[in-house]
């Protein structure tokens, strides 16, 4: 029996689109909860990390909560002729959430970095807020940025209880890597599972590989302190 | 082209900054120690922080304005801040840095602008270069270019120099005062350091603890110190308690002596003070200070005493001597006095035997009220 290459395309395809949801969702909640302090910050942020720390399956479960047949979100989707509930949607959806946190705590620390006098001097040079973020904050904290995508997008990568849960198993459309490993097992097909244990591997290694060029790449773009 | 301030901010920490002042033309010094509300201030004008109350007012655009509520945004008040560390871009080029600073231009005439700015603070051939492989010296002409790129109508600087390395500063002060002198708009420069804020401005503003303590054209304060605080700032190093006696001479509690001042002496009378390259050190010998203390009353050297060296610190060419009058000092700290003199003078007399003779000349010695 052949190798079957669906569940890479799909992983691949589900990793990617989950990471740019994380990415662009985490860069912006960073900066906006950089920019200004808040009332109830702490808890914000906590919310935000939650699905870092919970168990992917209890993740799956607010997911199927919310995106149910019967939840607010199944609902309103449902309105408009949509099911997420074993669709590949629901993959990138759980995808990205498990991911956003690793966006949005590597942004918040690269923002954090970000010597503040540099957004001032932009602003009384004449620039307006978005052409500071875009200009100045976004370009300097991209380093960091990066490395929190490469992590987010490892992540998605690997993402398998709460995906199982929302997505489920279908070969073809939402079998993913990881699930295909397990699924394959089950059955008792070991050569399957080896490839697809192979592919993950060799992905794993270029993230790394790609993380300590970027995070060599920073070092020497840092500017040495006057 | 004149800017008028007169704003209140309060901050967590129990600070209050409440200044009030008018900048037109040459360059306003603003003189203080650290945490006096300098910074604060040159930020408040800039829009990087809102003031409590008050307004800020430029060339009769209102920038700021409590009682009706106008809070104009940093990017539109055309305001430029010079920044203590210069913040250029460190991801951008020179030439992008400056660039920065200009909008809504065609490419060509920006490139033309950029151009013109970089030759005119002297940087051609460094356009490409980033600002980390720039000098302090380089770094503050790119910021001041870049600050002016904005056409701005009013210029704060803020401690321009406390980055750059002593040696420098000679060089990059002289510069930056041939870069401002074709300034037209306000300028307010921020300093901790009396001597540079003389040699930069006519007029100073010398502030403590959030507050206004003097105000007015340089010499005068630097003659006539209104006060303790301004007295210290302006480098003036002895200070004593001070009560008018009997004979309408002053007397110096904490230095034990009666002295005679040239000077009007204040309805309220708090100290007495003189700057240690006013006093003057002989080694003369305890014979010659008895016969001028017999002849204190007539005429000539009053205000003459003898003294014991407690320390002396020397830099290159001038030695700080710590006295103590009447008798010789316990330990090194046991001083009155602080005086500065050439170290030709000194190499004079620096062996001779003690005590010596210290001297306030009557003109020198100046009164602060309390």
């Amino acid at each position: 029996m052949s190798f079957d290459f669906a569940p890479v395309w799909i992983s691949l395809k589900t990793s990617l689109s989950a990471t740019a949801i994380a990415l662009v969702l985490g860069v912006l909640a960073a900066e906006w909860r950089d920019r200004r302090r808040r009332a109830f910050g702490g808890l914000l942020d906590a919310l935000c990390l939650l699905p870092l720390i919970l168990p992917p399956t209890a993740v799956g479960f607010f997911l199927l909560l919310l995106f149910g047949r019967n939840g607010p979100l199944g609902r309103l989707l449902l309105h408009f002729g949509a099911i997420i509930v074993f669709s590949w949607p629901a993959t990138v959806i759980t995808a990205a959430v498990v991911s956003f946190p690793l966006v949005y705590v590597t942004a918040r620390g690269a923002f954090a970095q970000i010597e503040p006098a540099y957004a001032d001097a932009a602003r009384t040079l004449g620039a307006s807020e978005w052409r500071v973020f875009r200009r100045i904050t976004l370009p300097l904290a991209a380093p960091g940025i990066f490395a929190g995508a490469t992590l987010a997008f490892a992540r998605a990568l690997g993402e398998f209880g709460a995906t199982v849960m929302l997505a489920g198993d279908i070969p073809g459309r939402t079998e993913t890597l990881p699930l295909a490993i397990y699924f394959d097992i089950e059955a008792g097909q070991m050569r399957q599972a080896l490839g697809a244990v192979m592919v993950v591997l060799l992905v794993s290694f270029a993230v790394l590989i790609a993380l300590g060029i970027l995070a060599r790449a920073a070092r020497r773009r840092r500017i040495p302190e006057k | 082209m004149e800017l008028d301030v007169q704003i209140e901010k309060r901050l967590p920490g129990g600070f209050r900054l409440q200044v009030a002042f008018r900048a037109s033309g040459a360059p306003l010094g603003i003189l203080g120690p650290s945490g006096a509300g300098k910074s604060l201030t040159l930020r408040t004008i800039a829009g990087l922080e809102r003031p409590d109350r008050g307004h800020i007012v430029l060339d009769g655009r209102v920038l700021f304005d409590s009682a009706s509520g106008a809070d104009c945004p940093s990017r539109d008040r055309r305001v430029g801040l010079l920044f203590q560390n210069y913040a250029l871009f460190p991801h951008l080029s020179v030439a992008q840095n400056i660039a920065f600073a200009m909008r809504g231009l065609a490419r060509d005439d920006r490139d033309r602008r950029v151009a013109r700015q970089i030759e005119s603070v002297h940087l051609q051939g460094l356009e490409a270069r980033h600002p980390a492989a720039l000098s302090g010296g380089q770094q503050q002409r790119v910021a001041l270019a870049r600050a002016l790129a904005a056409e701005p109508q009013a210029l704060l600087l803020d401690e321009p120099f406390s980055a750059l390395d002593a040696h420098l500063r000679g060089e990059i002060e002289r510069e930056l005062r041939e870069a401002l002198a074709g300034y037209r708009g306000a300028a307010l420069f921020v300093s901790h350091n009396l001597e540079e804020a003389y040699r930069f401005c006519g007029e100073l503003i010398v502030l403590a603890n959030g507050r206004i303590v003097a105000a007015g054209p340089k010499e005068d304060l630097f003659r006539h110190p209104p006060g303790l605080e301004v007295a210290r700032l302006t480098g003036c190093k002895n200070f004593s308690r001070a009560r008018v006696a009997a004979d309408g001479r002053i007397d110096a509690l904490d230095w034990g002596c009666t002295l005679r001042v040239a000077q009007r002496v204040p309805a309220t009378l708090g100290h007495i003070a003189i700057r240690a390259h006013h006093i003057r050190v002989r080694a003369d010998g305890a014979r010659e200070l008895q016969f001028v203390a017999a002849h204190d009353a007539q005429a000539g050297g009053e205000n003459a005493f003898s003294c014991w060296l407690a320390a002396a610190t020397e830099a290159p060419f001038r030695v700080t001597l710590y006295l103590h009058l009447h008798a010789p000092a316990a330990s090194s700290s046991d001083f009155h006095v602080q005086a500065e003199i050439s170290k030709d003078v000194w190499e004079t007399f620096k062996d001779a035997p003690q005590p010596w003779r210290v001297e306030f000349s009557a003109d020198r010695l100046f009164l602060l009220p309390d």
